[in-house]
């Protein structure tokens, strides 16, 4: 499937990463490469097969619902680009 | 150089508990031989401090007569793992200067044991690439080269700094990560054992997240026992990772050296790719040969589905990374860059953090997953992928493991392969399957080709039977006797040696 310009824009708007403009044209060229190859799959019958999402065939184990970690905002805050009083400051987000 | 770095994890354990040598002596050994390798890149990060402080405490427990598995050995860690209070960068500009505030499982058990920390090694960023040049802090060189060549070669990825560095005694052994074949192809291009064990096997938890239904952590060691001793270290039921196996932990280096007479092990002839060099196959049934003489039975068997598992990884892999990656947004951690709204401020910030090789995967990852293409790619591939499993799972009522080779090639130059990803992507064309299933798989060192380059041979079992893998090495490494080691081109002057 070849992948058009605006793809790429919409792909990226998704993702959250600023492409330039001046490389939209080579990523759409590069990610169709790399879909079109992708796409011998179909030759797969995969009629009636479940997909498989995790190689193990257990249930995800369950635990007490009780509070086992947390109480430390020194220790969450600690890598933060910017915290003040204890909070995370973030970029305003409701206009 | 000092003798100390030469030793085998298996003989440096011998030599501390009888107190031949101190930790420290041990430490300050391969700290040396570190700082006289920087021109391979192998550490991003060395912590010579905090290894002495570990080595003496290591000590006085060996004085006192105690000591865990590991006491005293230096070992190198991927920087894949958060180390509390050490800086953990995954090999990308995103994280920063990150400093977690806690200690990944795997490290833990290792530091539990008693082992001691060299530093942090190079790797692809975010353990996407098979060359490490994706790496935010450049390519590590591999200590090997082709005969009569300076050109600097790959030593593999994403685990190259950790294979690297045992290749080059810069550590006894290290903790690697391999998401498609990252453990198993830089062990095959370095001349270095490797294992990826059963998914589960090992914690998860603390490790950074790149497709977390693939993800396992394993050793790379100059030897299969040393690679079994660390993989029992490092494994083990953790309640933080709900899909670690609450499963008993062998002893995996009590496998090593055991018969395999009356083995039964499969080649699947799907393991030959276009153009892959005669050397490979010729090494392949020699392994055979190997086996044969040792008293396994050898079958051919058929794995229909394997030219199809690498596409099928090129959807789940970048689709799991994408959501995965969806937490580096410049607010709790790592890099920011301040755009005039909060969604410029995202953009920017993943678009001056991420290199191209991340970026081109989420964006992969998050095409695949959108709206009117879920069913044609994503849900494909995990049909795709169960018929993978499948293929693995009919082999096995045959056989108790496979042989294949690790990588259709040996290491290729830096720069090689950069320039077209799927020329990049298809080194991993014989180590995804496993992967795909959640098998545990296993590359050593079985010869050289004709340029002087290591070549390893892989085996594959049944999940959860890692020592069936240990088993089947041990005897492949005794008739294979590989001893090369690289020239240590790297260290310049013997004064900088010491």
């Amino acid at each position: 499937m070849a992948i058009d310009a605006a793809t790429v824009r919409k792909v990226a708007n998704l993702a959250r990463i600023r492409v330039a403009e001046d490389k939209v044209e080579t990523l759409a060229a590069e990610l169709s490469g790399i879909l079109t190859w992708i796409e011998q799959l179909n030759e797969v019958d995969t009629e009636g097969v479940a997909p498989m999402a995790s190689t193990e065939a257990v249930s995800l184990p369950m635990r007490d619902d009780v509070v086992t970690d947390g109480g430390d905002p020194a220790k969450v805050l600690a890598n933060a680009p910017k915290s003040d009083r204890g909070f995370f400051v973030v970029p305003k987000v409701v206009e | 150089m000092s003798e100390l770095t030469g030793l085998t994890l298996k003989d440096a354990l011998a030599g501390l508990k009888s107190r031949r040598f101190s930790a420290v002596e041990l430490a300050k050994a391969h700290l040396e031989a570190i700082a006289a390798a920087r021109p391979l890149n192998a550490y991003v990060l060395e912590t010579p401090e905090k290894a002495l402080a570990m080595a003496e405490a290591s000590d006085a427990r060996l004085k006192a007569g105690g000591g865990g598995r590991l006491e005293g050995a230096s070992l190198g860690v991927k920087d894949l793992f958060c180390t509390e209070g050490v800086r953990s960068t995954a090999g990308s500009r995103i994280l920063g200067e990150f400093k977690p505030t806690y200690e990944s499982t795997v490290t833990a058990n290792l530091w539990r044991d008693g082992a001691v920390m060299l530093g942090k090694l190079n790797m692809d960023e975010f353990a996407m690439g098979s060359s490490n040049e994706t790496s935010a802090f450049g390519p590590v060189v591999s200590p090997w080269r082709s005969r009569g060549s300076n050109r600097p070669l790959t030593p593999g990825g994403s685990s190259g700094g950790s294979a690297a560095a045992v290749a080059a005694d810069l550590a006894l052994a290290a903790t690697a990560t391999d998401t498609g074949g990252s453990i198993r192809q830089p062990a095959s291009f370095t001349g270095t054992v490797g294992i990826k064990p059963t998914y589960g096997r090992c914690s998860r938890w603390g490790i950074v997240a790149f497709a977390s239904s693939l993800d396992q952590a394993g050793p790379l060691a100059k030897t299969v026992e040393d690679a079994a001793i660390l993989l029992t270290s490092m494994s083990g039921h953790d309640p933080k990772d709900s899909t670690s196996l609450p499963q008993e932990v062998p002893d995996f280096a009590s496998f090593a050296g055991r018969s395999v007479k009356g083995l039964r092990v499969g080649v699947p002839k799907e393991y030959r790719a276009e153009g892959m060099p005669t050397e490979i196959e010729t090494l392949w049934a020699q392994g055979v040969a190997w086996l044969k003489d040792a008293g396994c039975e050898v079958v051919d068997v058929s794995l229909p589905h394997t030219k199809y598992a690498l596409p099928a990884y090129y959807i789940i892999a970048p689709a799991e990374a994408s959501s995965n990656l969806a937490r580096y947004d410049g607010m709790r951690y790592g890099l920011r860059v301040d755009g005039p709204t909060l969604f410029d401020t995202y953009a920017e910030t993943r678009a001056a953090g991420f290199g191209e090789e991340v970026r081109r995967r989420v964006m992969i990852g998050a095409y695949v997953l959108s709206a009117g293409y879920y069913d044609a790619y994503y849900l494909k591939a995990l049909k795709v992928r169960r018929r993978i499993a499948d293929d693995f799972s009919s082999a096995f009522e045959k056989v108790d493991a496979l042989l294949t080779p690790t990588a259709p090639s040996a290491a290729f130059g830096l720069g090689d392969n950069t320039a077209d990803p799927i020329a990049m992507y298809l080194n991993d064309v014989f180590t995804v399957t496993v992967n795909l299933a959640g098998l545990p798989g296993l590359s050593l060192p079985a010869g050289l080709d004709a340029q002087g380059l290591p070549l390893g041979l892989q085996l594959i079992g049944r999940a959860l039977d890692e020592g069936t893998l240990f088993q089947l090495a041990s005897a492949i490494e005794k008739a294979a006797d590989f001893r090369a080691k690289p020239e240590p081109w790297w260290r310049a002057s013997p004064e900088a040696a010491r």
